[in-house]
């Protein structure tokens, strides 16, 4: 027996992180900003994007949403009534969308043109664990935790909390009734990701949802250019 | 659990390599991968067995080094390895620390071929 040992050092998402590098180079030269929407199943992403859609519309912005769930348009209807152009994913059972999908949708998707967008956000299927490994090309992850939830879940799930660049606090407006521990789950992110910026928001009272749209206006003016 | 399109990608990776080496035999694939890569060994494991029947890895081992996470601590000016993922703070000085610089890695490292095949 001839045994050798050959170095490969391949990233094994490498074909991946090479495709979302490609799309982040064209977000950028399209001067639209990109958010990727991760939480667990039930964290309320579809309301909160549906607030952020119609705030940023009223605002002037032009934005789009492209949706990721398993099965069903049934979140791209909702949305649509935001009055934006939606285009729902389904991934037939994978726990996570890909670069590759984002570019074919991006491709395919003759209501939108990037150039022509200023934010466009990706909501991922909904799952704390997978979607942190795939880079969508996004300029910002995006993190949401509902009060629901438990105030450990930054604990829980560290690969995701720490990849992210925002967090955001949904339902807040259940806080009291939750006997939600608001220090507690501050505390824990920022264990997890030291400085994040952190909005605490409910889509039914719309607390929380100025500072927010402000943040995203803030954060693609600083990209420009 | 996507596992399973991780070893896929390894199977295909290492398939794509064994060009250079005809009639050679896959004995171990070595993988490196990060504590906050979100890949579970045991999972990975699992998914080997399945993904590599019938391809040139079938029958070889899968070794998964897990490299423990490396935070910089501008605090410390020091680099400073992590002993879980549950708190990122500076062993040291108990500074919070973001800046990264190890723990996300999967990659596939190396691996180890029997040429006898190829010399016979």
């Amino acid at each position: 027996m001839t045994t050798r040992i050959v170095e490969l050092r391949r990233g094994i998402l490498k074909k991946n992180d090479e495709l979302a590098a490609g799309l982040r180079a064209n977000y950028a030269k399209a001067g639209v900003l990109v958010l990727n929407l991760v939480s667990s199943p039930g964290t309320g992403k579809t309301a909160f994007l549906e607030r952020t859609l119609t705030g940023l519309k009223a605002r002037g912005a032009r934005v789009a949403a492209l949706v990721g769930d398993l099965e069903t348009d049934n979140d791209a209807r909702r949305l649509a009534s935001s009055g934006v152009p939606v285009r729902q994913i389904n991934t037939h059972g994978e726990c996570h969308l890909e670069a590759e999908q984002i570019g074919k949708h991006l491709s395919e998707w003759k209501e939108i043109a990037l150039d022509k967008l200023d934010f466009l956000f990706i909501e991922n299927v909904g799952n704390l664990v997978c979607p942190s490994s795939y880079d969508l090309g996004e300029a910002i992850r995006v993190v949401l935790l509902s009060v629901t939830e438990g105030e450990d879940k930054p604990l829980k799930y560290p690969t995701m909390f720490n990849s992210a660049d925002a967090a955001v606090i949904t339902k807040m407006d259940l806080a009291v009734p939750c006997d939600f521990n608001r220090e507690l789950a501050l505390k824990n992110i920022n264990e997890i990701r030291p400085g994040i910026r952190i909005f605490e928001t409910s889509a039914k009272t719309g607390a929380g949802l100025e500072e927010w749209l402000g943040y995203l206006e803030t954060e693609r003016a600083s990209r420009e250019h | 659990m996507h596992e399973l399109s991780i070893v896929m990608s390894v199977v295909e990776t290492v398939t794509e390599s064994l060009a250079a080496y005809p009639g050679a035999k896959v004995l171990e694939v070595r993988l490196k991968v990060g504590a906050l890569s979100s890949a579970i060994p045991e999972s990975l494991e699992f998914c080997y067995g399945i993904a590599t029947d019938e391809t040139p890895l079938e029958g070889s081992r899968l070794v998964v080094n897990v490299l423990p996470v490396v935070v910089h601590c501008a605090h410390c000016n020091q680099d400073a390895e992590l002993d879980g993922i549950q708190s990122f703070r500076c062993p040291r000085c108990g500074e919070p620390c973001s800046d990264l610089r190890q723990g996300r890695e999967l990659e596939i490292d190396s691996i180890e071929v029997d040429e006898a095949k190829e010399t016979a």
